[in-house]
């Protein structure tokens, strides 16, 4: 029988699994169910340069849509997977059809998670995960106007950097004591939170949103005693994977359809790659779940090599990346679990600093703030799980290729 | 619009045409070039979209900014011909480039 994969999910680890499996010669027909009516995208630019109207959405495709042709792959779009059959090796897309496969591969990617607050039906309160979200909220975007961002995540705060070059009033609600508290260090989070307010923006941290109030249109957003007037009212509190499909069919599912480091499940002909995923991280030695380009870009050529039966790519260290105003953050590694933080520059003052993360002597991670030699060499430590001098780390006088592995 | 060769390191040579605006790495991968991958999109974090320049070509084209500085000094084999490609807005002055690609992107 010929092979034929089907890969569920349309999104950044689809276009590159499907990439990688036409450059390792996949001999086989591939075929991409998406619900979205885009090829494969990339998602960073929409709370960054495509919401702030720099860049157009032909510049975001992960390849040009004529690759999928030339490839010979098939890609059905506006087309939601409603069931897998296991036994029978189909997938059944909506409308009712059933396609086979040889080898079945989940990208489903992950959804932004709902607030379920008495008024979040209200018109105007708006959520950030697609091209679709960002043209509504775009679209709402004026000088002037009112804008409350509930959550003070990086997407949250990214679109509370546009937005604010764009002179609208924004606020910025954040249950936590801090901004960004899942993925940097307090230290950092202080830095966020004083640019923020240099910019205009007015962020308050530590509080809970209760609801949304407006007759039909949002108008407020409600904190316990508080209001906060609102035009428009953007929700990022974190994502959720989408797993339903694969729990639905049996496979394990703990936040995260649960995979090897072939990025497989337990039933060998189906794989998992992206956002939707929980594996052991070989390179960190824990359990978890990542959403990151790196993370759904490495699991999509880790997969198409085991796919193709060819030895895997080398891991590099996880890491990402915000842009907000002129100031990138790259981190690398994760800082849970750090005993020492070393900080390089001045997070109180000016905009370019750097924080390491050591446990045990051991550097982890980094959250480097313009501040790219940080960045770069600390990728290479942390893979080599390197024990830099801290005191050496923390000296500006010492070169960042003094620590060159 | 500018006609842009890009050499792997086994000599297989390839000739694109971009248009003016786009970076290199855009127009290499919208033509599908092996060996850029452009992980970050152009954001100058990933330096998966590294070429070399030849020696006569290195004083036409844009300067470098710190920012892709630092990030080329770090890059395992990069040197001084090394360019990130997403930080080249293309226009007809690059007509005729020819770049390299490094073994490690392939
Ligand atoms: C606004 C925003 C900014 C971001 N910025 C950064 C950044 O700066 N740096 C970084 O590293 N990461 C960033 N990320 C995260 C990054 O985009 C994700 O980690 C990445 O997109 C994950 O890729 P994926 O393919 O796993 O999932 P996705 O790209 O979400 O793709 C999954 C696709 O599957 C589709 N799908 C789901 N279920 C079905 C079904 N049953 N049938 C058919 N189709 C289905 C979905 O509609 C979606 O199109 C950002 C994310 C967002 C939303
Ligand atoms: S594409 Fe990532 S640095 Fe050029």
């Amino acid at each position: 029988m010929n092979e034929s994969l089907v890969i569920i999910g349309a999104g950044h680890a689809a276009g590159q699994l499907a990439a990688s499996l036409a450059q390792d010669g996949f001999k086989g027909a591939v075929t991409l169910v998406g619900e979205e009516p885009h090829p494969p995208y990339q998602r960073p630019p929409l709370s960054k340069k495509f919401l702030a109207g720099e860049v157009t959405l032909d510049r975001l495709y992960v390849r040009p849509p004529a690759f999928y042709d030339k490839s010979g792959v098939r890609l059905m779009l506006d087309t939601r997977a409603v069931a897998i059959d296991r036994s029978a090796r189909t997938v059944v897309i909506d409308g009712g059809a059933a396609l086979p496969y040889t080898t079945l591969v989940l990208a489903t990617g992950s959804r932004p998670r709902a607030l379920p607050l008495a008024g979040n039906d209200l018109d105007g309160v708006l959520y950030l995960r697609t091209v679709q979200d960002v043209q509504a909220i775009r679209a709402r975007l004026a000088a002037g106007r009112r804008l409350v961002i509930v959550g003070g995540g990086y997407i949250g705060l990214e679109l509370a950097a546009v937005a604010a070059r764009q002179k609208l009033q924004v606020t910025v609600l954040e249950q936590a004591p801090r901004l960004m508290a899942r993925g940097v260090g307090p230290i950092v989070s202080g830095f966020y939170e004083r640019l923020h307010r240099e910019e205009g923006v007015n962020v308050i941290t530590g509080t809970a949103v209760s609801g949304f109030a407006g007759d039909d249109r949002v108008t407020h957003v409600v904190c316990g005693e508080a209001r906060h007037e609102a035009d428009l009212v953007v929700v990022g509190v974190g994502a959720a994977p989408n797993v339903e499909l694969a729990r639905d069919a049996g496979l394990a599912v703990e936040d995260g359809i649960v995979v090897d480091a072939q990025c497989r499940t337990a039933d060998p002909a189906v794989y998992a790659v992206g956002d939707c995923t929980r594996r052991l991280h070989p390179m960190l030695d824990q359990n978890l779940r990542l959403e990151s380009v790196h993370n759904a870009l490495e699991q999509a050529k880790i997969a198409a090599a085991s796919i193709c039966g060819r030895p895997p790519p080398a891991m590099e260290t996880p890491w990402f990346w915000s842009d907000q105003y002129d100031v990138k953050l790259q981190m690398a590694g994760l800082s849970g679990g750090h005993d020492t933080a070393i900080v390089r520059g001045s997070p109180d003052s000016g905009r370019s600093f750097a924080v390491f993360y050591l446990r045990d002597g051991v550097l982890i991670a980094v959250d480097a703030v313009n501040r790219m030699p940080e960045f770069m060499a600390s990728k290479a430590l942390i893979a080599a799980r390197a024990r830099p001098d801290p005191s050496r780390l923390g000296d500006e006088r010492v070169a960042m290729k003094a620590f060159a592995v | 619009m500018a006609k842009i060769t890009f050499q792997d390191n086994n000599g297989k040579e390839q000739t694109i045409e971009i248009s003016n605006g786009l970076s290199i790495m855009e127009g290499a991968v919208r033509a599908m070039v092996p060996g850029i991958d452009a992980d970050c999109g152009g954001a100058c974090s990933c330096a998966t979209c590294m070429v070399y320049v030849p020696d006569d070509w290195r004083d036409r084209l844009p300067a470098k900014d710190a920012n892709e500085e630092a990030m080329l000094q770090f890059c395992p084999h990069a040197d001084e011909r090394s360019r990130l490609s997403c930080q080249i807005n293309v226009s007809d002055d690059l007509d005729g480039l020819r770049l390299s690609l490094p073994e490690s992107q392939h």
